[in-house]
């Protein structure tokens, strides 16, 4: 029995396939940030404009359990909320790649601890 | 005699345009996931492999976005680019100068199958931009570019 949950957590180790929730990423970047996240600042976060040309809603919209189109090339985007789409923020890569890039495309820089984890505790909000 | 010469090759020539408008996308799950995100996985025989290789040398900066890549995923999908570009019909596809083009918009070829597509078709709600085949080539994702799979939205 102990030799079978060893076996089985080497396993997820060696593979690296660990399936994440949506509220374990709320965790780490609050974590990182040391602090509680606010629904209400990611919604103004998500909403608002950084100084670009694209707020996260210009692609997400601002009702983000609906599907969105990319701004530039009107490719359709599934929804980002997880009670519309259980995808979301499930992969690690994932999230740190879109993160990574779309923080770039619409603030011009990398987004703090505290802003992914306001955005992701919005996120879980919508129903 | 000389009609029955004649017949087949011009059939073959009627045949010609259908054929010469599929642009089948090679199997590949990887380009399909990552360029597919945000815009048709375009049909790597539009680009030469020249080409091909300056755009995956600059995702960072993707025509005004960020489409950066780990270093393993960004290597791939170069390699199968590479393995796929160009071909008879789009020839090469550099400016004037050399230099290789990195919009499809802009080779020869692409120009020359939408001479007829006024300027202010393109910028239509409906269509947005020419990166976005699908509103127009209503099959693309097939690889069928036939004209007889074109529908202009108003």
């Amino acid at each position: 029995m102990r030799h079978r949950s060893l076996l089985a957590a080497l396993l997820i180790a060696a593979t690296g396939a660990i399936a994440e929730t949506p509220r374990d990423f709320l965790t780490r970047f609050e974590k990182e940030a040391g602090a509680t996240a606010s629904i209400e600042r990611g919604a103004r976060f998500f909403t608002a404009r950084h100084g670009g040309e694209w707020s996260c809603a210009s692609c997400h919209t601002d009702k983000p359990t609906q599907a969105g189109h990319h701004a530039r090339t009107d490719k359709p985007i599934t929804a980002l909320a997880p009670a519309a789409n259980a995808e979301r923020f499930t992969d690690a890569a994932k999230v740190d790649k879109w993160f990574r890039r779309n923080c770039n495309d619409t603030l011009n820089r990398v987004c703090t601890a505290q802003e992914k984890s306001d955005v992701i505790a919005w996120l879980l909000s919508l129903k | 005699m000389r009609l029955q010469l004649v017949l087949p090759a011009l059939l073959a020539a009627l045949s010609l345009p259908a054929h010469a408008d599929r642009l089948p996308v090679p199997a590949n799950p990887l380009y399909i996931e990552e360029c597919g995100a945000c815009h048709l996985a375009y049909p790597p025989q539009l680009l030469d492999a020249h080409s091909w290789l300056h755009v995956m040398n600059g995702l960072p900066k993707h025509f005004g976005t960020d489409a950066s890549l780990d270093d393993a995923r960004r290597t791939a999908i170069a390699d199968f680019l590479g393995a796929n570009a160009g071909s008879r019909k789009t020839g090469v596809t550099a400016d004037a100068k050399g230099q290789p083009l990195l919009r499809i918009r802009d080779t020869a070829y692409f120009q020359r199958k939408h001479r007829e597509v006024a300027s202010a078709v393109w910028t239509r709600a409906s269509i947005k931009s020419p990166a976005n085949c699908a509103a127009c080539h209503v099959k693309a994702a097939a690889g069928d570019y036939s004209e007889r799979s074109v529908t202009i939205p108003k």
